[in-house]
This record gives structure tokens, sequence and C-alpha cells, in this order.
């Protein structure tokens, strides 16, 4: 019993960072942005991140700074697609490697740098219920801030009007701005937003998940959450499953190499990728749910004078 | 009373184009108000800059008797300004409510919101269910929440951008009798077409655009249908010159072809059957969105069937080939899409040539003929009088009708046996539509079997020898123009020959096809 709850935290932990990237693409993509700097601005979120808190010793501070510095990155992105109406493929790809190649050269130096991690919350008086109280409370805060995002952000999009405009801005911009809606500002939110929390996502990594800072740490992540977006259907609980399913599959991976299983480690290491690739794409085959659900303007630039 | 809209010197250039040139206008208030004009005359240009949606360089726009700026789409909203879009502007993942809701503002957008669309639909007869989803809505449906979306907003000016051009006769009726309650009411419209008929039954002042000028003004309910053109294209008319020839042999013949839809928002093909004799055209009516994509795809050869006869071309079974090896056939084919699918945009006219002429000699051992393929081109522009730069000018650089103009060249020059078009003329201008159709007819006189899909009845009953009607994936049994009208064939296209009980992808509902229920 233990086991199997100690398994079940392991498994948010591990889906946890891309819980927050994925969200946060997906609502960007709600918009009929597509961006691919998401790995990059995970790891800049991460290295600053993790700078901040070695050097003030506040871990929030520095989860507040890698938030802060997704969204920078996210605004260069903006600013390049949405206001000089760049292709929004080649920014986001440039966007990745620069972030891949800034966080390095900023993190030179705290490579070795050991932190005080994240503490899961300690409520008084509870620790003691045995199966809930460890689930419940066995966690850093930001793993349940993940499950808060998600709830808040299923709400914004399907229950709330500006969430609503946010969808329709994403299907037909010609639309929406001939109503009268701003695109290019509403656009810029929801690529700001995306940054903030592909930012957050980095300095989960390298605050609780593994607190230190090693280039690189990321290890595609960022290109998973955004497979994750396009398997789920651009559904949030979707992403949320996929999530688990790449932190639980990462799990038995570590599981299957210290059982000495005889497959070589590199093949293992791609477990968590391929079965939740193979695992959405099988879910996601229905033509019908991607039509309905797919932003229909995604990756095409808007001209308000077109 | 001061007029509800005064538009003084209106300009508008473009790079190029001068698509508005001092354009005055005057709309006074419960006023049905014609802007008629062919395509390029600035009829759209013009209303947008009502709406808010594009600027205009010089020029004044006085509202109820005071000078404003319109800046936006919002600013026109808020002044009572409401427009109906020729493209829909409605988003189709979400409903008819959702729909609805981003077009107003705060509390109307409201929990209210629902009941308030059910009373404005049945006060005037547009009956709508606020919950369903656009995407599965027939054309007169979206129109609906179109019209319905402007009246909730209790506009004092309506813009009707072309609104007839997707709608049956019968829906058009009550459309017109929608807008003339609109007008007794006290709401001003601006009713934009090139349909002279339509202008004259409903509307009571035109302003008839020609080049981005205003060339007339006039009570359309006292000049004839030709008067207004005169004053459209400035000359008369040109009529369509009959053919005698008599029709030959089967050349295109359809059987039984059933064909799933491939799209969750398309339509399935239930039992088709059809036979194109040479020399004759028949043509294919029906509201867009019933199948005519899918047949077209099935004849092009876009989408292969399993059963090899249910397409046979010239007597080979040619439903299992491609296209290419249906082209080698004889068969000619002008799509729907000008850009995209009849031509390459970013590639230049000789090689649009090129990619569906290549059998004339355009190519040896491998290796383009250069020289060829550009005299080919040139006698094509030469020869259907075509607008262009040359062959060298790329696809996208023609006007619509242009470039039509060049695509039905390039088919017939290259003598098929069995031609299919599909809208030849949508969008083209009165002068390009008529020497489109004239073509098809002097092709169908020189022996070739003409199929010709078209939404445009006045066009098919202009050059069709036979009609049949396309309706939730089936087809009519298709009659000689001499026996139908435009009545009948109104309702063929309301699904009234699909038997009860029939299987269609959705339930059978002619007045849901035609939008009228």
């Amino acid at each position: 019993m233990d086991h199997a709850v100690q398994l079940l935290l392991l498994t948010l932990a591990a889906g946890t960072p891309l819980v927050y990237a994925a969200l946060g693409e997906l609502v960007t993509e709600k918009s009929g942005v597509l961006n691919l700097g998401v790995e990059g601005m995970m790891l800049v979120g991460a290295v600053v991140a993790f700078i901040v808190a070695a050097t003030t010793k506040s871990p929030w501070l520095g989860v507040a700074a890698g938030m802060l510095a997704g969204a920078a990155l996210a605004l260069v992105f903006a600013v390049v697609t949405l206001t000089l109406q760049a292709n929004q493929v080649a920014s986001g790809l440039a966007l990745s490697l620069f972030g891949v190649g800034l966080s390095a050269f900023v993190g030179l130096e705290y490579v070795s740098v050991v932190i005080e991690p994240i503490k899961p919350l300690a409520i008084p008086g509870t620790p003691d219920l045995p199966v809930i109280g460890t689930l419940l409370f066995g966690h850093s805060p930001l793993v349940y801030l993940s499950l808060v995002l998600f709830a808040a952000i299923q709400w914004f999009l399907f229950r709330t009007r500006a969430g609503l405009v946010v969808r329709a801005v994403g299907e037909s911009p010609q639309s929406a701005h001939a109503i009268g809606y701003p695109v290019v500002r509403i656009r810029y939110l929801a690529v700001l937003f995306g940054g903030a929390c592909a930012g957050v996502g980095g300095a989960y990594l390298s605050l609780v998940y593994n607190p230190s800072w090693v280039e690189g740490m990321t290890a595609g992540r960022g290109w998973i959450a955004l497979a994750l977006v396009v398997f789920a259907t651009w559904k949030p609980w979707r992403v949320l499953a996929g999530a688990y399913l790449f932190g639980g599959v990462t799990l038995a991976q570590f599981q299957a190499q210290a059982l000495g299983v005889e497959i070589s480690a590199q093949y293992l290491s791609m477990l968590p990728y391929v079965a939740t690739i193979v695992v959405l794409a099988v879910i996601s085959r229905d033509a019908a749910t991607i039509r309905l659900n797919a932003p229909a303007s995604l990756g095409k630039p808007f001209h308000p004078d077109g | 009373m001061p007029p509800r809209l005064k538009l003084s010197g209106i300009t508008k250039a473009y790079p190029g184009v001068v698509a508005n040139a001092g354009i005055d206008l005057v709309v006074v208030p419960g006023e049905i108000h014609a802007v008629l004009g062919e395509n390029g005359a600035g009829k759209s240009t013009l209303m947008k800059i009502i709406y808010g949606a594009v600027k205009p360089d010089a020029g004044t726009i006085a509202w109820e008797g005071k000078p404003v700026a319109i800046a936006n789409p919002a600013r026109a909203r808020r002044l009572g300004i409401g427009m109906v879009f020729q493209h829909f502007s409605l988003f189709e993942t979400l409903t008819t409510a959702d729909n609805i809701a981003l077009a107003l503002e705060g509390e109307r957008a409201g929990p209210s919101l629902p009941a308030r669309i059910r009373d404005v639909s049945a006060k005037y007869g547009l009956p709508l269910d606020p919950d369903r989803y656009v995407h599965t809505m027939s054309v007169g449906e979206r129109q609906r929440v179109e019209i319905v979306r402007c009246l909730l907003q209790d506009p004092r000016l309506l813009i009707m951008d072309e609104p007839t051009s997707v709608l049956t006769p019968q829906a058009v009726e009550k459309l017109f009798g929608t807008l003339r309650r609109l007008a007794d009411e006290g709401c001003s419209i601006l009713y934009i077409s090139h349909k002279l008929d339509e202008i004259r039954a409903l509307c009571h002042k035109a302003t008839v655009l020609r080049a981005g000028r205003v060339t007339g003004d006039c009570d359309p309910r006292r000049e004839s249908s030709s008067s207004l053109a005169r004053m459209m294209i400035g000359g008369d008319l040109p009529h369509p010159q009959p053919r005698t020839a008599q029709p030959g042999a089967d050349a295109l013949v359809i059987r039984d072809l059933t064909l799933p839809a491939d799209d969750p928002f398309g339509t399935t093909l239930s039992a088709i059957d059809l036979t194109v004799r040479a020399g004759e055209i028949v043509g294919i009516a029906g509201v867009s969105g019933n199948g005519q994509k899918e047949l077209l795809a099935a004849l092009s050869g876009e989408r292969l069937l399993d059963d090899a006869a249910a397409v046979t071309i010239l007597g080979t079974p040619a439903a299992r080939l491609d296209a290419g090896a249906r082209r080698a056939l004889g068969l000619g084919f002008v799509p729907e899409e000008r850009l995209g699918r009849g031509a390459v945009p970013e590639m230049s006219l000789a090689e649009n040539a090129l990619l569906t002429g290549w059998r004339e000699r355009m190519v040896a051992w491998g290796f383009v003929r250069a020289q060829t393929v550009r005299e080919y081109a040139a006698e094509t522009i030469r020869d259907y009088g075509v607008k262009a730069g040359g062959p060298d000018a790329a696809a996208r650089s023609l006007s619509g009708g242009n470039l039509q103009k060049y695509i039905v060249g390039r088919e017939i020059r290259q003598r098929p046996r069995v031609m299919i078009a599909a809208q030849p003329t949508w969008g083209v201008d009165v002068g390009a539509a008529a020497q489109i159709r004239q073509a098809l007819i002097d092709l169908a006189g020189s022996g070739v079997a003409v199929l010709v899909v078209s939404e445009e009845l006045d066009e098919l009953f202009e050059i069709c020898d036979r009609l049949a009607v396309i309706a939730q994936g089936r087809l009519s049994d298709p009659k000689p123009v001499a026996d139908t009208n435009a009545e009948e064939i109104g309702l063929l296209m309301a699904g009234s020959f699909i038997h009860a009980g029939a299987e269609g992808h959705r339930a059978f509902s002619p007045a849901g096809v035609l939008g009228l229920d």
C-alpha cells in the first residue's frame, strides 16, 4: 500500500513540469499562435529560478523569477511573430535554440551549487493520516499549484467570456477582428501566459524535482509538452493525463534500470517519450475531435488590414 | 430629420488601385438602399469603411447629422451599425449562443441571451436553436445566425453584403420579407449585390459604382435590368450565342456512385446516377455543402472509389484511376478553387500551363520545352482575353476573373472530350462571366460533353441543356431546362425529391437545407 502511494507521488512529481509547460502552450495555441520555443523557455526559467534561489536563499523568489524569465522570452517571440509578422515555426525553433544556449551560458558558474529545495506543505495536525495524508501533503506546493492551474484553465477557457474570446481568436482571427476584438493584443497575452507557465515548469525542475542546475536539464520535456498539446487534441484534461503518463513511465523506467533489466539504458530512457506519444496518438485518431478542438488559425499570421 | 448616414468624398487607395474615389452616399431612415456594381467596383471597400474595418484616406462620414470617425467595428456597433458578411464571420466550433454572445457587450451577453435569441428569431421568422454548433448548419441557417446577431444589437443601419449568393430562390423570398419588415420599423438597410432582379424587387434606391466611382443614382423600381446593367458595366450585357449540335454518344457516365464523407463536416454521397452525352451541357444545381465538393473529388480523381465502373469516361471505367490517368482519357477539369487547386499561386502562368498541359508536347526526354510552354501560355492569354503581364506573371497576381479565364482556356486548349467545370463564374465580373459561359457553350458545340456544377441558377438556365440538383449527397433525375423552372429547381434544392425514410447522413428536413424551418 505504502509502496503504491509512493509510486503515485513520484508519478505526480515527474509529470508536473510537463503539466505547467503543456497547459501554458495549450492556452497559447488556443489563441492561434504556435510557439515552438517551449524547451528554450523552460530552460531559461530553470536557470534563472535556480540562480535567484541560490542568491537570495528564497526558493519562492526563484519561482517568481523563473516565471518572469519564461514570460520575457515569450515576449521576444510575440514581438517577432505578432508585431513583425515573422514565421511562427522558424521563430519558435530559433527561440528554443536561443534558450538552450543562453541558459547554458548564464548557468556556467552554478553547475555544482547546492540549494535548499522547496519543502512539502506542512499542515500541523494532519501528518499522521496514513494514505491520504501522504498523498495530500507529501508534495511540494508547486505540484498542487499545477492542479489548481489545470482547473483554472479548464474553467477559464470553457466557462468564461474571456476564454470564449481566446478560442474565437484562435479559430478565426478575421472574424474576431470583424466583430471588433483586438486580436493581436489577445494573442500577446496568451503567448506571455504560455511563457510564464513554461518558466514555472522549468523552475520546478531546477528547484524541486532535481534541485540543481545541469545544462540542458529539461531533456526534451519542452518538445514533449508541444506534442502533448497536439495529441491531447487541445483538451486540458488529456494534457494532464498525458503528463502523468509520461511521469509514470519515467518512473517505471528508473525502476527497471534499478532492477537491472537486460535492456540498454538508452532504450529505457527513450521509453517515456515513445510511450506518451504512441498512447496519445492512438487515442486522438478521431478526425472529428481534432477538427472540433484544433484552433483553425494555428500558426498562421494575422494582418489586421488583410 | 437628418439622414441616417451621409458619406461625402470617401476616398481609399491601395497600392496600384483606387478602390473608392470621392464617393457620396446618403441613406435615410427606413430605406433599403442598394449599392450596385461589378466585382472590384469598390462596394466591399466602401462597406468596410462604414463598418470601421478599413480607414478611408479622405472624406467624411456623418451619422444622424453628426460627423463621426468610425475607428473600428466595435465603434460602428455602438453607433448602431450591423453588418452581415458575404463570407460569414462565424466561428464554426462554437454554438449559436456563443457566436452571438461574442458580438454583444457585457450584460447583454449574460444568461438571458438564449431567451432573447428565441424572441428575436420568432419575431422575424428566423428560427434558431441557441445550443446548436455552427458547423452542423446549412449556409442558410448560418446566415440567420448572422442576421439575428445583428438584430440583437438593435441596429439602425444594417449592411448586407451579397446576402443571397448562397440561398435558394425560396429562401431569398423569405429573407426579403424579413428585410422589408425591418425597414418598416425604421431600420435603414444597405444592400450590396450585383443581381439586378433582386435589387429591382427589394430596394427603394440604388447607387451604382463602377471602378471606384459613383456612376449613377436611381430608383431601381423604375429601371429595367438592362438600364441598370448599362450603369453598372458601362455597356450592354453580352448575350450568349445559341448552338445547334445534337447530343451524341454517352461520354461521362456515373453509375451508383456512393462515397462516405472523409471529413466530419463533409457529406456522404449516395447512389448518384448521371449521364452526360457528347455535345450537351448538363448542370448540377444545389446549395453548397450538399455534396458538390465530394462529387467533384470523385469525378476528378482526387478521391478514388472501389467500384471502377462508378465513373466511366468515354467507355473506360475510370473510378479507380488517378487524376492524371483520367486526364489522359480526355477529361478536362476546372476546379472551384482557382488558387490552390486550379493554379499554384506563386508559379507563373506558363508553369501553371505545364501542370495540366504537359501532354501537349511540352516535355521531351524528361526535359521541359520552355519555349513551347511559354507559347502555349501566351496563346491562351491572347485567345481568352486574359489581362495579365504575360506568361511570366505569377498566378496570384491576376484578378479572380482573369485567372479563371486563363484556367478555362488552358483546359479547353488541351482539346478535352469531357469537361467538368465547378462554379466556373463564381466571383467573376459580369463581362468575364459571359465570356467563360460562351467558351463552355462553344466547347459543347464542338462535340464535347460538359458538366457544370454551379450555385448560380440563372447561369445554369442560360447555358445548360439538362439540369439536375444535388441535395444531402443525393442527385435528382436531370430534367431538360425547357421543361422546368427556377421554382421547381428551388424545391429540389431543398431536397423534395428525397423520399421520406431515405438514409441521409442527417435527418431529412427540406426546410433545414433551405434554411426555412
